[in-house]
């Protein structure tokens, strides 16, 4: 029989205070969890213009890390089926880290490989929550042919009811330098807005959508989609869906 | 003071009074069905929840823990006084058991009551791990009873821990269906006028706060006993009995406000610890919590046993009735409340905010009949919260500001555990009394009042769009531990500044719950801190050894709401210390 005498036990207790400090870095391994992950798609869509273009379009997140600093891979592609040919295929990797309550800083490389030239850029941007529930994202691009550029993203959702979401987006591209090969003007060269209805059908793992996307070129670089035979304001009705792992 | 008195005994070579009960406990991969849905999950002796452990004031138990997981695991036995390395922490009371491996814990028991047993691995509790506890007094309960249930419900996801974690950590709102909604927006504008909507939003808009974060997981099936609402787990009764009802919640994140519609309750104990009785309509127990009440049935009809969730989007269901079978109606889940800016107070710093600005003619106090006060009709447009600092706001020069809340009059009940205006403050369904921490007595001290030898403060903190929860603003793994010495009595202070409500749980030691009733003040094992208070409690430091203290919601603590607390010195230093020099001496 064991009398689980106090005192004896905390007497073995304290002979097993060695291993107890030992255990001391496990412990946060133990009762806290520093590590997540998560892949998601954003966009995943078809669409089709009013010029009778039709584009597969998806803009792909996934990441890995801790509160303090995440790694992301950032994918985005348009396929554009009449040339059969990526119109658009970029990938960004990316560190993440905090620097205020709601914004976080971001680096890393960003390699565009679609039809035509390819390009490199080291980009530095800027990610987070605006007051108002804006969601804002801002990257600031410099290419390996010394070109640099600006994008900047705002996402808005309005909640119809808590599974119906109305999600308002806009987009802008603005240039410092001319880059002609790839087609871009110095300056302002494109704004794209979308609006899209969804339905959260499976939690918020799978969600429908139907939508409208306004594309324009302004400048040089609507020059330059005009002399390669492209228009320059397109409307798309676009059907897709929001996936989330 | 048991402990002490079997010391005593010991001391003097009395025979031991203890009697020695053994039980084993497998730790099993189990299938878990609610009734809304079947999923794989972790459970003890091939069930969820685990048999419930029936253990006697005064003996030595003996618990063979055999883990059949291809997992580590752990069972910690929540509200119990043992010895710290019985605790069952991994990394903090011992390594955890491996996978194939048989653990024994052994410990004393040194008090009575109802408590429960858990695993502190990962999120095996949430997914399952876990069961009762009861334990038979040495002496008379003050209090007469015919037969006794325990209640232990919990909030079953259909997703996993590991899951519902990262889907926080991706999107902090993720599992929130009871968001504000453009439909929400047109009701409110017809009901307050389109400007006080508009106002009202864009106020919480600007902080980027949501009204409606009370709740950080929704979408669960409230399970009682292991049984969902259509399973409907009925506990029989004869008419004229007294009934012990043991209510433990056991949810990983779901604060539940039961009633019985029909029946008075008499709230008899606290976290195991007996009160003086309280006769309620309605209480909130918090994550964690167990409170014991008697009901008096004099009828032969159903009763229903409804546990809603504090935020209204789920709901645990059994039935009290004479025969198996019956059933009696089911209530409809209340309004979902909202949070006001009072519970924002952490929030902001109201040294920028100009009260006499304010423009209360807008308040319609007359409709506040509910007891959540509608901060909606405010006008705030004139308070500058773009500049607002946090952490300094004093509900007391608030209410000097003109901001008076106790004039808000109109039946609106106060308590000092919810800020004033609260959108959390409970209220009974039916009128009646809904138990608060103010109406806690304990039944007979545990301990002799004394100062407190020093104060610790507490600041409950963290970052709802990051979903990062912390204590001082530091998680867990940037922390050092919290170091008391054996014989202190420490008070802790909890501020509270995030919108969220935190079930605090200190292993090893009793939190004596600072109501203001001095020596009647009652003991618990977890405190909840409502938004924009502090609570204060203390600490007889009289356990060595190192032990866990945390919020009890799952995905708080993991997230970093988590302490480990170091308790330095103690009688047993001397007995070890010698111990090792004799070791020394012959070596
Ligand atoms: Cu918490």
């Amino acid at each position: 029989m064991r009398t689980c005498n106090p005192w004896l036990a905390r007497i073995s207790a304290l002979t097993l205070m060695g291993p107890a400090v030992v255990l001391a870095d496990e412990a946060i391994d133990a009762n806290s969890v520093n590590a997540f992950w998560g892949v998601s798609a954003e966009k995943f869509e078809y669409r089709y213009s009013d010029s009778d273009e039709k584009l597969a379009v998806i803009e792909s997140d996934a990441w890995y890390g801790s509160d303090e600093l995440k790694f992301r891979w950032q994918f985005t592609g348009e396929w554009e089926e009449a040339h059969n040919a990526w119109e658009t295929l970029e990938n960004q990797f990316l560190a993440q880290t905090p620097i205020s309550e709601f914004w976080d800083a971001k680096a890393g490389i960003r390699i565009d490989t679609p039809e035509g030239p390819d390009r490199v850029y080291g980009v530095i941007g800027l990610t987070g929550l605006a007051p108002y529930w804006f969601e804002i994202d801002t990257n600031l691009y410099v290419s390996d042919e010394g070109d640099a550029s600006v994008d900047f993203e705002a996402e808005y959702e309005l909640l119809i009811t808590n599974y119906w979401i109305v999600s308002a987006t806009f987009e802008t591209l603005l240039a410092f330098s001319e880059d002609r090969e790839i087609g871009v003007g110095k300056g302002i060269n494109s704004t794209e807005m979308g609006l899209r209805l969804s339905y959260d059908l499976i939690d918020r793992s799978f969600s429908p959508y139907v939508g409208v996307v306004h594309e324009r070129k302004y400048g040089d670089t609507a020059d330059f989609a005009r002399a390669s035979g492209g228009g320059t304001e397109d409307w798309f009705a676009v059907v897709g869906a929001r996936l989330a792992f | 003071m048991t402990r002490r008195l079997i010391a005593v005994a010991l001391a003097l070579g009395l025979p031991a009074i203890g009697m020695a009960g053994e039980y084993d406990l497998t730790v099993d991969r189990v299938k878990i069905d609610t009734g809304d849905f079947v999923k794989e999950g972790i459970g003890y002796n091939g069930s969820s929840p685990g048999p419930t452990l029936r253990f006697k004031e005064g003996e030595d138990v003996v618990i063979n823990v055999t883990n059949n997981l291809k997992e580590t695991t752990s069972i910690h036995w929540h509200g119990l006084i043992l010895p710290f390395e019985q605790d069952g922490v991994p990394g903090i009371s011992f390594p955890g058991i491996q996978p194939g491996e048989t653990f024994t814990y052994r410990f004393p028991v040194v008090q009575a009551g109802t408590y429960w047993y858990h695993s502190h691995s990962g999120f095996q509790e949430p997914n399952g791990a876990y069961g009762a506890i009861i334990i038979e007094p040495e002496g008379r309960e003050p209090f007469r009873y015919d037969r006794e249930y325990v209640v232990q419900l919990t909030d079953k996801h259909p997703h996993s821990g590991d899951r519902i974690m990262r889907n926080l950590k991706s999107s902090p709102d993720y599992y929130n269906r009871q968001q504000q909604t453009v439909m929400d927006f047109f009701t409110e504008s017809r009901e307050q006028g389109f400007m006080a909507t508009l106002r009202d939003r864009r106020m919480w808009g600007q902080m980027r706060m949501m009204k409606a974060d009370i709740e950080d997981v929704q979408g669960f099936t409230g399970l009682i006993n292991g049984k969902g609402p259509e399973q409907n787990w009925t506990g029989l009764f004869k008419p004229g009995e007294r009934v012990r009802l043991r209510f433990i919640n056991s949810s990983a994140m779901t604060y539940f406000d039961i009633r019985i519609p029909g029946l008075k309750m008499t709230v008899v104990q606290a976290d195991g610890n007996n009160v003086q009785p309280v006769n309620v309509d309605e209480f909130r127990i918090g994550v964690a919590e167990t409170y014991d009440v008697i009901v008096h049935i004099r009828d032969e009809q159903a009763y229903t046993i409804f546990a809603e969730s504090m935020g209204r989007s789920g709901y645990a269901r059994g039935t009290l009735a004479p025969r198996e079978g019956m059933v009696a109606e089911v209530p409809e889940l209340r309004k979902a409340p909202m949070l006001t800016m009072a519970d924002m107070a952490g929030h902001m710093d109201h040294g920028d905010m100009d009260h006499g600005s304010m423009n209360h003619g807008g308040m319609d106090h007359g409709n506040m009949s509910d007891g959540a006060m509608d901060h909606s009709n405010m006008n705030h447009g004139s308070m500058n919260h773009g500049s607002m600092d946090h952490g300094s706001m004093n509900h007391d020069s608030m209410s000097q500001g003109g901001m008076d809340h106790s004039a808000h009059g109109a039946g609106m009940p106060e308590d000092p555990f919810y800020a004033s205006g609260s959108g959390l403050l409970p209220t009974a369904s039916n009128g009646g009394k809904f138990l608060s921490y103010s109406d806690l007595r304990a039944q007979s001290p545990l301990y002799e009042e004394r100062e407190p030898t020093r104060e610790i403060e507490m600041r409950l903190t963290g970052n709802m769009e990051r979903y990062e929860w912390s204590i001082n603003g530091v998680k867990y793994e940037d922390a050092d531990p919290v170091v008391l010495q054996y014989g202190e009595r420490v008070r802790f202070k909890f501020v509270n500044e995030t919108m969220m409500t935190h079930p605090m749980h200190l292993h090893g030691m009793w939190s004596i719950l600072d109501v203001g009733a001095g020596k009647w003040n009652p003991i618990k094992h977890v405190i909840s801190v409502a938004p924009a208070t502090t609570v204060y409690m203390e600490t007889e430091v009289d356990a060595p050894g190192e032990w866990a203290f945390h919020c009890h919601l799952s995905y708080h603590a993991a997230a970093g709401m988590f302490r480990k607390i170091v308790v330095e010195g103690g009688p047993d230093e001397e007995v070890a210390s010698g111990d090792a020099q004799a070791k020394g001496g012959d070596a």
